[in-house]
């Protein structure tokens, strides 16, 4: 199972315990927090929400997140699926989630994620990773913000060039 | 031209270093060769049949001399001692070493060039009138919208995993120099009857397996509002367009499968929805970036130039120069000069580290340290006082560029082809040549006149062959190389899909083949018309006959 890191800060990650268990549509439901596909999440999430769980949704990416947004403040977690790192659906979905539906719980890549993917994945507003290419939190960290300086305003906050040219830095 | 600050400068080396340290990571083994692909085509270096290819970025086709010059080095120092100029405005070096590129991107940095996004499903090298700031046609300078978009799509965070690559071409005059029309999206500067400026949106044209001529999309975008406009096209594509098969994942595809109308809907609902102050360039960045294209000093000059003149009237290889290569200018006493890198017998686009000099050195000497490139694979002086151009000609002339065939039969654009690209099914640099050659006399290839022949070396189309008067795909039948002629394409503002001429031509019969066309093309022709005229008046018939007769 792929460990998770979690970005703890400005410029900063760590591993984190993983409370939750990715459950498949067919599989017994096990205690504690739980992720479940979309499907699922519709047909039965109502009911673990009321038990006091923590549930997460798992979104592929193909699945728009517009279908998540009534239930956004209850979620605990979000997981964007890469099928495959070229794949890129599932950066526009984690914007929309922060910058369109404000949603302010974990957004986590999990698939095919690579450090090579990180920069994007952070300014996006991914805040928890499962790397498929073995990364230590140090790497991801050096690999996310090893530009100084961002084009484009986006959902990290950053301050694009365009900006700190204006305010003289 | 536009000035790299402490900030652009930064973002270059941290590319650098980044490359540097994933180029580490594979020679150490800790990357797999797949793992490492699609790191190093981020960094536009490509393996081809014989070497790796290092793609360098040059924005909307502009160079300094500074610039020109280090690629002249690198080109020595490199590679064989000479590049390759594309119908992308890049330039490539083919016989690159893995283990130099490292050295090479720092080298490049240091005169504030690149390879970011030259290759990859992102947004490539957006590509402008090579005449901007030079031509009296254009109502606004593209290339300002131009260095919009370079630092706006520069590793943008949502669009760098698109569902294929993005290409995006700018034009501000009438005459469309950039196959505006041919792109994923092409942006045609207009003014409304108020006076505003804005953009009209083409989007989904495209080359390759299924050519399109782009629709109109958007009649009229304010150009303050373009980034939050393109980023509403970009999220429509990047969200629905196919990802199943790398030949239907292009914008147009999409595009055409929604209708132009149902693609513009969903983008004008997503632009709706986009908080655009977020997105759109404040109006002091957008005066900053404009500073930077202020016209030249441009000296107050007389209209008409004795020394010009003279020199016409005495030197017969100067005067054919002067009408083939050498464009009216806005500024009175100046003209823009083409410098063709199509000389007969040498490989389109091509030019070598000593050219490249002469180049860099007549811009600064003369033309105001400005240099172009053109998606035709030429180079532009797009400001030369008429007094120089006798001495600038000279100098050309002395480096094998002043071949005066500007959008002659023997201008042709040609694709690298089974000599360097792993995805050609046949040459197309010897059927170019073979073509030229043929039309070598020059006072025969004037009074063909306008003639634009495209060469692919298979079907992606990188020769541009859909949109040639005459265009010539390479095939392979049976492991042998055979050449698909078609007729009347166009990538200018009359923009349209060349038809199919007939059956596939062996590789010797090319160059006849299209003497044969251009013979049809003189005995038919009504005053005035090009090529392109003919054939769309008088239609196929006799062009096939032509070239098929005998056969028959």
């Amino acid at each position: 199972m792929p460990k998770l890191i979690k970005l703890t800060g400005p410029r900063a990650a760590a591993w984190a315990n993983d409370r939750f268990t990715v459950v498949a549509d067919d599989q017994a439901l096990p205690a504690g927090g739980v992720i479940l596909s979309l499907a699922r999440f519709q047909a039965e999430g109502d009911a673990l929400l009321s038990e006091g769980r923590e549930v997460g949704v798992v979104l592929q990416s193909d699945e728009a997140v517009e279908a998540l947004a009534y239930d956004l403040p209850r979620l605990a977690v979000v997981a964007l699926a890469f099928p495959k790192f070229r794949d890129g659906r599932a950066f526009t979905s984690a914007r929309l989630l922060r910058e369109r539906l404000g949603y302010g719980g974990e957004i986590r890549a999990v698939g095919d994620v690579l450090q090579e993917q990180a920069q994007f994945m952070v300014r996006c507003g991914f805040d928890a990773f499962e790397p498929a290419d073995g990364s230590t939190p140090e790497a991801w960290v050096r690999a996310a913000f090893r530009f100084r300086h961002v084009y484009q305003r986006s959902a990290d906050g950053r301050r694009p060039a365009f900006e700190e040219r204006a305010h003289g830095v | 031209m536009y000035q790299y600050d402490a900030i652009d400068r930064e973002f270059l080396t941290d590319r650098a270093n980044e490359f540097r340290h994933q180029l580490a990571r594979r020679l150490s083994g800790e990357l797999t060769e797949d793992q490492f692909k699609p790191l190093r085509l981020m960094n536009g270096l490509y393996l081809q049949l014989h070497a790796y290819m290092l793609r360098v970025a040059i924005p909307y086709g502009t160079l300094n001399p500074r610039q020109l010059r280090r690629l002249a080095w690198i080109a020595r120092t490199y590679d064989k001692g000479y590049g390759h100029f594309t119908t992308r405005t890049n330039l490539q070096f083919h016989w690159i070493k893995l283990k130099d590129a490292p050295d090479i991107l720092d080298a490049l940095a240091e005169v504030d060039l690149h390879a970011i996004q030259t290759s990859g499903n992102c947004i490539r090298n957006t590509t402008a009138d090579p005449r901007a700031g030079a031509t009296a046609e254009e109502i606004d300078d593209p290339r300002v919208w131009a260095e919009v978009i370079r630092q706006w799509s520069t590793l943008h965070p949502e669009f760098s995993f698109l569902p294929r690559k993005f290409k995006i071409a700018i034009t501000a005059a009438a005459k469309d120099r950039t196959a505006a029309k041919l792109h994923d999206i092409g942006l045609m500067l207009r003014r409304s009857r108020d006076g505003a400026l804005g953009f009209e949106v083409i989007v989904g044209g495209g080359m390759g397996r299924t050519p399109h001529v782009g629709p109109t999309i958007k009649e009229h975008l304010p150009v303050g509002r373009l980034l939050s406009y393109l980023e509403a096209v970009l999220r429509v594509y990047n969200r629905h367009g196919r990802r199943d098969n790398i030949y239907k994942a292009r914008i147009k595809i999409l595009v055409a499968a929604l209708g132009a109308e149902e693609f513009g809907r969903q983008v004008e609902e997503e632009w709706a929805k986009i908080d655009a102050a977020q997105v759109d360039l404040p109006d002091v960045e957008l005066a900053r970036i404009r500073g930077f294209f202020a016209p030249p000093a441009f000296d107050v000059l007389p209209r008409v130039s004795a020394a010009f003149e003279e020199a016409k009237s005495q030197d017969a290889d100067f005067a054919r120069f002067a009408r083939n290569n050498v464009q009216p200018h806005k500024q009175a006493g100046y003209a823009i000069v083409d410098v063709s890198l199509k000389r007969p017998g040498d490989t389109p686009g091509d030019a070598t580290a000593e050219q490249m000099e002469v180049v860099a050195d007549l811009a600064e000497r003369y033309g105001f340290g400005d240099i172009r490139i053109t998606h035709e694979q030429n180079l532009v002086l797009p400001h030369i006082r008429l007094d120089d151009l006798p001495v600038v000609h000279a100098a050309l002339q002395a480096a094998g560029l002043a071949t005066a065939n500007i959008n002659l039969v023997s201008d042709i654009i040609a694709c690298p082809g089974l000599d360097y690209c792993a995805l050609a099914n046949a040459r197309a640099i010897p059927i170019a040549q073979s073509i030229a050659e043929r039309f070598a006399e020059p006072d025969r290839a004037e009074a063909v006149g306008e003639l634009k022949i495209k060469i692919s070396g298979c079907i992606n189309a990188c020769g541009h062959h859909h949109v040639g008067h005459i265009g010539i795909l390479g095939v392979d039948k049976k492991g042998e190389e055979f050449y698909q002629l078609t007729l009347g394409g166009s990538g200018a503002e009359d923009a349209e899909v060349g038809k199919m001429l007939g059956p596939a031509l062996p590789a010797g019969r090319v160059a006849e083949a299209v003497d044969q066309l251009v013979e049809v093309y003189l005995r038919e022709r009504q005053e005035g018309e090009r090529f392109l005229d003919t054939f769309r008046r008088a239609g196929v018939a006799p062009f096939k006959e032509a070239v098929y007769a005998e056969a028959d």
